[in-house]
């Protein structure tokens, strides 16, 4: 047997080999420079530069790129727009959690434990903590993600779906078990973020091996084709179709795949959670999007029950469960359980118009997110002797934040709207056209049900607000709590409020050059 | 023999595997069940790649051995930061997370 060595197009892989790149050279760093603080300058430096080198080559890609795309390694992997937009989107959600990351109170103290082996409150623990150690792994950690992320936004075939997925997930799995206070939580969060998430990447290996078996082929195309040319559904082929959709639905985190979500948002030092949260979403929406509509296109009222099913549970649940939340952190766990419910919506009846939709609902979720949960990184508990403890995520404590900073509750207050789709914010633009893309294809009863959905969601919003501006600091509590500002966690916030404001009062050009990033290479749906 | 046959068997232990993960509160057995659930897509791979009578579906068990062997790697190392911090490795134990 003769093996023919695929043609390789390394130039429409730039972006994907800069940012894996990079991640190598952390790798070197971490172990040739000695000093801590200089490593965690020289991370924090690399990480950002290729980040933003790499937004920078695949803009560049995008506005150049001649035709409708390139099909790289063989068919593994297709560059198009449709690609390059959720590459740059992930790269922006990146760059943010890195500098978040970076971030550090005014006493000096991050987000991340000093050394991560060794048992909370051990004597080893004070040690390495009076000795300055620090775990800037998690820059290269953070960089091996976005690279298997932007990968996992391209990939057309199921195999190599399946090692993206694993190359984003682990490093994250890691990432969760680091807080620096409440490890016990950390650890929690990481073990069962882990079980579960290594449960559904077997899910999705067999579904994989089951369109092996039926089709002869790992390929998208082929895929289709093999489903195309069935007379009647073959039980094989609707069987992995199924597990594969599911694998990628444990991702998202919908409903009934969704009970790793609030553990792990809420255990994850909160940095990670909010990169996770904006970027494993948008990942897996962007390769959800990818499978259903160049390989499972045929299978549509095959599949129709499991995502109506699926968006209505998610919707549902993710609201109800919010509404008696009373920490902070798992009240968005819940709320981004419902908006992936919303983002299932746009899948109804595979309409065309969820290729440009959802990148945009996807931007305003994510910036939205990683604005709020760099927000709750800088309000914290302040024990009676004056000492700045750990975050303080109980809804109770922010009682009457608006008078102790109302610059940061205001930017709460309108990451909360956006979440929540009021108009003027970037969160309202993103719910209408992933609705409006719905009601294109007849999915108006779901839309029905999404838009009651966000109506209720709206109440734990609004009354978190209302309790930054409406109520009065509880009696003896003044010194309970302090706003901590670190200037990279504010930065943050700063970009991404701008953000949220500007694509919800102007997103023509957002929306229009998500609207030229709607065409995929190899599109089943024409 | 009939290679369908090893996809049965390769069904019978992924469901093995998936039932280990979801009832088993030991950490461990719970994580043998998650391999052995990749394992049995690996069978099924290379059945079926006999059954078409090529070899892209054993290569492609190469890679999914590969991601196996990364995946023990970081599932071993929070496993025993677990409990190195409890003494214990339970999946009831661990019950601070609720709600």
């Amino acid at each position: 047997m003769t093996f023919t060595t695929p043609e390789i197009a390394w130039a429409p892989l730039a972006p994907v080999i800069i940012v894996l790149g990079a991640a190598a050279v952390a790798i070197l760093i971490e172990s040739f420079v000695r000093s801590a603080e200089t490593r965690r300058r020289v991370q924090l430096g690399v990480s950002v530069v290729a980040l933003l080198a790499a937004a920078g080559t695949a803009i560049v890609q995008w506005v150049g790129l001649e035709g409708a795309g390139t099909v790289v390694l063989d068919g593994m992997l297709t560059v198009d727009r449709q690609s390059l937009a959720w590459q740059v989107l992930i790269l922006v959600f990146g760059t943010l959690g890195t500098l978040l990351f970076a971030a550090r109170t005014r006493a000096g103290e991050e987000a991340f434990t000093p050394l991560g082996s060794v048992a909370p409150g051990s004597t080893e623990e004070t040690l390495a903590r009076r000795k300055g150690m620090q775990v800037t792994e998690v820059f290269p950690l953070a960089l091996f993600a976005v690279g298997g992320m932007m990968l996992f936004t391209s990939v057309t075939d199921l195999i190599f779906l399946f090692v993206a997925l694993e190359v984003f997930s682990l490093p994250l799995y890691i990432l969760v078990a680091l807080a620096r206070r409440r490890r016990f939580l950390s650890h929690e969060g990481a073990l069962k973020y882990f079980l579960l998430g290594a449960f559904s990447s077997a899910i999705l290996l067999f579904g994989a091996a089951f369109l092996y078996g039926a089709t002869g082929s790992t390929s998208y195309t082929e895929i289709a084709q093999g489903v195309a040319s069935a007379s009647g559904v073959d039980a094989l082929v609707l069987a992995g179709a199924v597990m594969v959709v599911v694998g990628l639905l444990f991702k998202i985190g919908a409903v009934p795949f969704h009970s790793w979500t609030p553990d792990a948002y809420q255990g994850a030092p909160t940095p990670v959670t909010a990169f996770m949260a904006a970027a494993t979403k948008a990942a897996a929406t962007a390769a959800l999007l990818r499978v259903v509509y160049e390989a499972f296109y045929g299978l549509e009222w095959e599949l129709s029950w499991l995502i109506w099913g699926v968006s209505i549970a998610s919707m549902l649940l993710g609201t109800v469960v919010a509404l008696v939340q009373t920490e902070l952190k798992r009240m968005l766990a819940y709320s981004s359980i419902a908006h992936a419910g919303f983002i299932l919506v746009a899948f109804a009846g595979f309409p065309d118009g969820a290729l440009s939709a959802l990148p945009f609902y996807l931007a305003s979720y994510g910036l939205a997110t990683l604005g709020a949960f760099a927000i709750i990184t800088q309000v914290r508990e302040k024990s009676e002797d004056g000492t700045v403890m750990g975050e303080a995520t109980r809804l109770g404590q922010w009682a009457g934040l608006g008078k102790r900073s109302p610059w940061l509750a205001g930017a709460m207050a309108l990451f909360l709207l956006s979440f929540a789709g009021i108009p003027l914010t970037a969160g309202f633009v993103g719910k209408f056209v992933a609705f409006a893309a719905a009601i294109s294809e007849g999915g108006w009863p779901l839309v029905l049900i999404a838009v009651i959905a966000s109506a209720a969601a709206a109440f734990f919003y609004v009354r978190l607000v209302v309790l930054m501006f409406l109520t009065d600091v509880p009696e003896g509590q003044e010194d309970a709590v302090e706003i901590d500002h670190s200037p990279l966690a504010r930065a943050v916030v700063v970009l991404t409020a701008v953000a949220v404001v500007l694509l919800g009062i102007v997103p023509g050009p957002v929306l229009d050059a998500f609207e030229n990033a709607g065409v995929l290479l190899l599109g089943a749906a024409g | 023999m009939d290679p369908i046959n090893f996809v049965i068997l390769a069904s019978i232990l992924f469901a093995i595997g998936a039932a280990a993960v979801l009832l088993r509160r030991n950490a461990i057995i719970a994580f043998m069940g998650v391999e052995l659930m990749l394992n049995a897509a690996n069978l099924a791979l290379v059945s079926f790649s006999r059954m078409h009578g090529e070899i892209d579906g054993q290569i492609m068990a190469f890679f999914v051995l590969v991601v196996a062997a990364a995946e023990v790697v970081v599932g071993l190392a929070i496993i025993i930061a677990v409990f190195r911090a409890r003494q214990t490795i339970s999946l009831d134990e661990p019950a601070e997370l609720k709600g």
